[in-house]
């Protein structure tokens, strides 16, 4: 029973084949995370249950979870906003779980790569580094997208990626977005084929639920709107 | 599951359903407020190059428009994938020009 020292939580257990919730009682502190109650129920309580972290300061993306239906960065969520009642803590929806609180990022990634998401240099080492104007509209559009940390959050929020297997999804999206308004990136014709094909960004509702729950703030919808146009138009002039 | 070709059919057909849904609407209301009968209405469509025009402009874009909607609601809703997927969507799309096509032709030949 939780009082004002302690926290009711239920922690996911399980596996691929099925899980289900585990109930603990868990000491309160002052400015507590999430990621600090699963630390302890594993510390203390439950020594084989697997999750994920590194930087514990919001910079590595590795320890997004489900908190109380809906994806957050547990580093960076204080128990006292994730919502009112017991913590109900599970793993990040959209994504295979291999055990626990740990999803399989492979097709994440895959899709990051599918979507065209590595930068090709359309220069070599020997020539002059290029000068980027700040105020330029490629670069102020590649600003608002590149600080993305690859935490799946948007991923697991997104229906259209819960409904649609093939959709590469808002981060990896997001990422294409930010390299097609690199001035210094030679791939942007692979890039917008990717993004004009069955998995790209035209399966995008614009429901925003990436934006809505993105916890850098970024909007990869907005991104993806970016990329529609662009594809259109690369279509129309016949460039892809 | 949508691509870009299938995104711009979609858009274009809407672009064009537009001010055809608005004519037909007003088309409408004039015909009610006018009080024109069912024989006095096909007396103006028969024989009509025009209205043989607005109205299957309308069906081929709302057949194209809807068969894409239905495709995605297939896919994302029913699960229905591969040639299972074409056939449901371009069926639908199918179905739609022809049961059109056959009202436009009973109101507009002759």
């Amino acid at each position: 029973m939780a009082s004002d020292e302690t926290i009711d939580v239920e922690i996911w257990q399980g596996d691929a084949g099925g899980g289900d919730y585990r109930a603990y009682t868990v000491p309160a502190q002052r400015s507590q995370t999430v990621l600090d109650v699963v630390t302890w129920v594993q510390q203390n309580v439950e020594p084989d249950l697997t999750y994920r972290f590194a930087c514990r300061v919001g910079m590595c993306g590795s320890c997004a979870m489900n908190v109380n239906g809906k994806p957050r960065w547990t580093c960076r969520t204080h128990v006292s906003n994730a919502g009112d009642g017991p913590l109900r803590i599970a793993p990040l929806r959209n994504l295979p779980v291999i055990k626990d609180l740990v999803c399989d990022m492979t097709e994440f990634f895959d899709k990051w790569v599918g979507a065209g998401g590595v930068f090709k240099p359309s220069a070599t080492r020997d020539d002059p580094m290029p000068a980027i104007d700040p105020t330029m509209t490629e670069r102020a559009a590649a600003s608002e997208a590149i600080e993305c940390i690859n935490c799946a959050i948007c991923y697991s929020a997104c229906d259209a990626v819960a409904q649609n297997d093939a959709y590469f999804g808002p981060a990896a999206l997001n990422r294409s977005w930010s390299l097609i308004n690199d001035v210094r990136d030679a791939g942007k014709t692979e890039r917008l084929t990717a993004a004009a094909g069955i998995g790209g960004c035209f399966n995008c509702h614009s429901q925003q639920g990436c934006a809505s729950h993105c916890p850098n703030l970024l909007n990869p919808t907005l991104s993806i709107a970016g990329l529609k146009r662009a594809a259109v138009k690369a279509k129309v002039r016949g460039e892809i | 599951m949508l691509d870009v070709r299938l995104y711009l059919a979609q858009r274009i057909t809407a672009l064009v359903m537009a001010p055809l849904v608005i004519g037909h609407l007003a088309v409408m209301i004039y015909a009610v407020q006018g009080g024109l009968s069912g024989a006095e209405i096909l007396s103006r469509t028969q024989g009509s190059v025009v209205w043989a025009l607005f109205y299957g402009a309308f069906v081929l874009a709302a057949a194209i428009h809807a068969a894409i909607g239905i495709r995605s609601i297939a896919y994302e809703v029913a699960g229905v994938k591969g040639l299972a997927l074409n056939v449901v969507s371009l069926g639908f799309g199918v179905l739609l020009l022809v049961m059109g096509l056959r009202a436009v032709a009973a109101v507009v030949l002759p």
